[in-house]
């Protein structure tokens, strides 16, 4: 069995004009596994990650299937609501909007390992405190006590990573978990992102628009383009050289340092 | 005579709640020739950014000189200074924010022309406001438009051309390209090249990101913690690297390559000294989380001292390595 | 084009506001019988009818909305009321927006000493207490609308000036504002071109607010005795004066509360709607 299987997804908005995001999507996923989406703004990809978990704007509309270890997420808002957090994480791009800024960074943790876990406080804190050391924020112990906005923009990333990371979801979306961040700090992030999956098997999607962020994390990649899937490959095919003229495009945009042959 | 001269310029910020100040920009010189593209590199609260508004004079210098074309213009009163706004423009980081929700794109590339020249009529505004859209892409029919029915790349483009409109001698682009996507990036950037190369326009470019800043600028200078820690040409810079922190900014440059996957798995191998938020008072900047620190970098402050291929360093050990330093793992990268 | 497209899209999209739109017509109607209404009724607004006290509308020949107690007429009073009540809060309400407005965003713009200094003024007249300033006015001019304008005027633009100085505090770091310094504007160019049409949402709203609130002020006044006074009627001292006979005589009541009522459905709905017509992002 898939850990996410999707079948034929189309997203449709309501509206003047009607707007369909995503056309026609099929992709699965196995546990363990990394997969990367890339396309532009506006290529459907953030709402595929949406509709998928049921997060759609109130004039979105999914039809097709989406299925979660075998059950149908789907018009099913109950389920869709059990699976989310616990069985698919979420890492957005802007970390301080998942981050609410007026408590801190440990009771939110604590809140959802006692929820996710039935935990007592004390276990639930030690919990978080572990989860802190896990993204490798320094002074893990001593950050719990502070507020978002007392942390750098990467520190914030780090905990709405842990945040996410918490009720041991087995996949986790990562909607451009790096756009908003310096590339030294982004390297560290990604490295973070690599070595999580790796050591807790957890399975990856990530959407992003730079592919300099996926060549080394994915182990497949999917190009969207205009709510479509153009080209589905794994990386080392895909970077030897894509099929499609439009990858090849995305490629050839990547700001890179000439390397010395 | 330089175009851009600044000595000794520092930007100090007083600190709230406990007093004491600190130092976003500290103590740096340049000078900027006519025509030239100069880079301007280093991650986010290094002070980059204050530096290209204290140039515009959008922060008060707290020391140090600011000279166009030879003059001082730091101390300059705010009117005297207003008839040089005309050759030094700018282009912001967020093109979102940067054009004023309320005005279309025509009233917003015209508006400088508004300011600057008073006796210029409406239909010349208007005329010289559409050249500008023209010469940097954006179609007739969205210069009527408001910002937020524009794309992001759209906006970028509008941006340059209110920049351009009253034809500087001089521009700061600020992070121009970091909050767009990467295809869109390499189109904006491509204008960039294309307008600097018609024009003979000289530039500071921020960005964090070396590659793009490698790809534009023929001179690059690289920032930490208000400091200068390394300039010179972009080559010796991008392929021997004298600085470890320049060294950290070209590791940090995602590659699109096969051998990508290795380089992200040696860097979970060797984990970085974790970095602490406390600032040093003495000593390197950088020594907190510098690979190849010693003891004496935690005391003394290392000089801007030149070195090979005409560049300037400001690390204690710049000449152990005078082949420059290498990247993680021993490999070129 | 340059200079006026942000009023002009505004009012063709305003145009196509139904809820707007109505609200503005009804208002207009009521600005016409105020000024002119009363010419078309055969009563005085003072005029005493001892034949018809206290009857109720549509009973007796020539009183539409019905008498009061001195058997005056209702309806000349309420459109007496509402010329009284609309002048002083459209005043009051121009008052606010033009001093309120300015003396914010300047304040927010200048941040700094400036700031502290103008806030602080704004502080201290908050701190007078305006009932005690009222009646030093009347001492000193003596009774009246004017007066009362005065005194209205002289506090409706405080509240104003905080919610603008800090919407302009906001405003002033956004970079289109940095952007306008490099392109050369002045002070008063910023305030004027990107401060204030910026921060026109919050600055209506508050408007179509100070209106119900001014007459209400007033018609407290009115009620202590130092505003507007019999035989003169202001659509305050007539709710007031309903409000007494609420059990024997209810129109006394319902007609002008009717109309204020009115007055502000409108003013809210033109407020809405001119808040949506002056935000390009709320255009489809």
């Amino acid at each position: 069995m898939k850990l996410l299987e999707i079948r034929a997804l189309t997203v449709d908005f309501s509206g003047r004009p009607p707007v369909r995001a995503v056309d026609g999507v099929d992709l699965t996923i196995d546990a363990r596994e990394s997969i990367a989406i890339v396309g532009e703004s506006g290529s459907g990809k953030s709402q595929l990650l949406h509709a998928c978990t049921g997060l759609l704007a109130a004039n979105g509309r999914a039809l097709g299937s989406v299925r979660f270890e075998g059950g149908e997420l789907l018009g099913d808002g109950n389920r869709a609501a059990a699976v989310r957090g616990r069985g698919i994480g979420f890492v957005f791009q802007d970390a301080s909007g998942s981050l609410t800024p007026h408590r801190r960074v440990g009771d939110q943790l604590a809140e959802i390992a006692a929820a996710a876990h039935g935990m007592t406080r004390a276990a639930a804190r030690a919990e978080s405190c572990r989860m802190l050391e896990c993204v490798h924020l320094p002074d893990a112990s001593r950050r719990l006590a502070q507020y978002p906005h007392e942390l750098s923009g990467g520190m914030r990333q780090r905990v709405a990573i842990a945040l996410a990371l918490v009720a041991r979801p087995r996949l986790l979306f990562a909607d451009e978990p790096t756009t908003a961040l310096d590339v030294t700090v982004q390297a560290e992030i990604l490295a973070l992102l690599a070595e999580l999956c790796r050591d807790l098997g957890m399975a990856l999607l990530l959407v992003t628009h730079d592919l300099g962020v996926v060549a080394a994390l994915a182990d497949r990649i999917a190009v969207m383009y205009a709510g479509r899937i153009v080209e589905t490959s794994s990386a080392a095919d895909f970077f030897s050289g894509p099929k499609h003229a439009y990858s090849a495009g995305l490629l050839a945009a990547v700001p890179t340092l000439a390397r010395p042959p | 005579m330089s175009l851009l001269e600044l000595r000794a310029v520092s930007v100090r910020y007083r600190l709230a709640g406990k007093g004491g100040y600190l130092a976003a920009v500290d103590g740096i010189d340049f000078t900027l020739g006519e025509h030239e593209m100069l880079g301007l590199v280093g991650e986010s609260g290094c002070g980059k950014t204050t530096l290209g508004r204290a140039i515009l004079r959008l922060v008060p210098l707290s020391a140090g000189e600011l000279r166009w074309r030879g003059q001082r213009i730091d101390t300059l009163n705010p009117r005297a200074f207003r008839p040089l706004r005309r050759e030094l423009q700018c282009v912001f980081q967020d093109p979102n924010a940067s054009l004023d929700p309320r005005m279309t794109i025509l009233e917003s590339v015209a508006a400088p022309l508004r300011s600057l020249d008073r006796k210029m009529p409406l239909s010349e505004r208007v005329s010289r406001a559409q050249e500008r859209l023209d010469e940097v892409g954006i179609a007739r029919d969205l210069a009527s438009r408001y910002p937020h029915q524009l794309s992001g790349g759209q906006l970028q483009r509008a941006v340059i051309a209110r920049a351009l409109v009253v034809d500087p001698r001089f521009v700061v682009c600020d992070e121009p390209v970091s909050a767009l996507d990467v295809t869109v990036q390499d189109q904006i950037v491509s204008l960039l090249e294309r307008i600097r190369s018609e024009r003979g326009l000289a530039s500071l470019f921020i960005s964090h990101n070396l590659a793009v800043v490698a790809r534009l600028c023929e001179r690059v200078m690289v920032m930490y913690r208000g400091r200068i820690v390394e300039t010179g040409g972009r080559g010796p810079i991008t392929t021997a690297p004298l600085h470890p922190y320049t060294r950290e900014l070209l590791d940090a440059v995602p590659g699109v390559d096969a051998g990508a996957r290795a380089r992200l798995l040696r860097r979970i191998a060797c984990p970085r000294p974790a970095v602490s938020d406390a600032v040093p008072d003495a000593g390197c900047a950088f020594a907190h989380r510098c690979p190849h620190v010693l003891a004496h970098c935690r005391v003394k402050r290392p000089p801007l001292q030149p070195a090979a291929d005409a560049r300037l360093v400001a690390c204690h050990r710049a000449s152990e390595w005078p082949g420059g330093l290498q990247g993680p793992g021993g490999s070129a990268v | 084009m340059v200079s006026s497209g942000l009023w002009g899209d505004a009012f063709r999209q305003l145009r196509g506001d139904r809820a707007a739109m109505t609200a503005l017509v009804v208002l207009s109607l009521l600005v016409i019988a105020a000024t002119a209404g009363p010419l078309f009724v055969d009563y005085r607004e003072d005029q005493i009818d001892w034949a018809n006290m206290a009857v109720a509308p549509f009973t007796a020949d020539g009183h539409w909305l019905g008498t009061d107690r001195l058997g005056r007429d209702l309806l000349v009073r309420t459109l007496h009321g509402l010329r009284v009540s609309l002048a002083i809060a459209l005043a009051a309400t121009l008052v606010s927006l033009v001093i309120g407005v300015a003396w914010g965003a300047v304040a927010g713009y200048l941040r700094g000493r400036a700031d502290a200094l103008m806030m602080r003024f704004v502080d201290v007249l908050y701190a007078l207490p305006q009932v005690f300033f009222v009646i030093i006015l009347t001492v000193v001019f003596g009774r009246g609308p004017l007066t009362l304008l005065i005194a209205i005027g002289a506090f409706g633009w405080l509240t104003m000036a905080r919610i603008v100085r800090g919407q302009a505090l906001a405003l002033r770091e956004r970079e289109f504002v940095e952007a306008a310094i490099v392109g050369g504007a002045g002070t008063l160019g910023i305030v004027a071109r990107h401060i204030v049409p910026n921060l026109l949402g919050p600055v209506i709203v508050y408007a179509t607010l100070t209106v119900p609130q001014v007459i209400l002020v007033e018609s407290f006044l009115s009620f202590l005795g130092i505003g507007i006074q019999e035989p003169l009627a202001s659509l305050g001292n007539l709710i007031a004066d309903g409000a007494a006979e609420m059990e024997t005589a209810p129109w006394m009541l319902a007609v002008p509360a009717g109309c204020l009522v009115l007055l502000v459905f409108c003013f809210n709905f033109l407020g809405d709607g001119l808040r949506d017509a002056l935000d390009p992002r709320d255009r489809r």
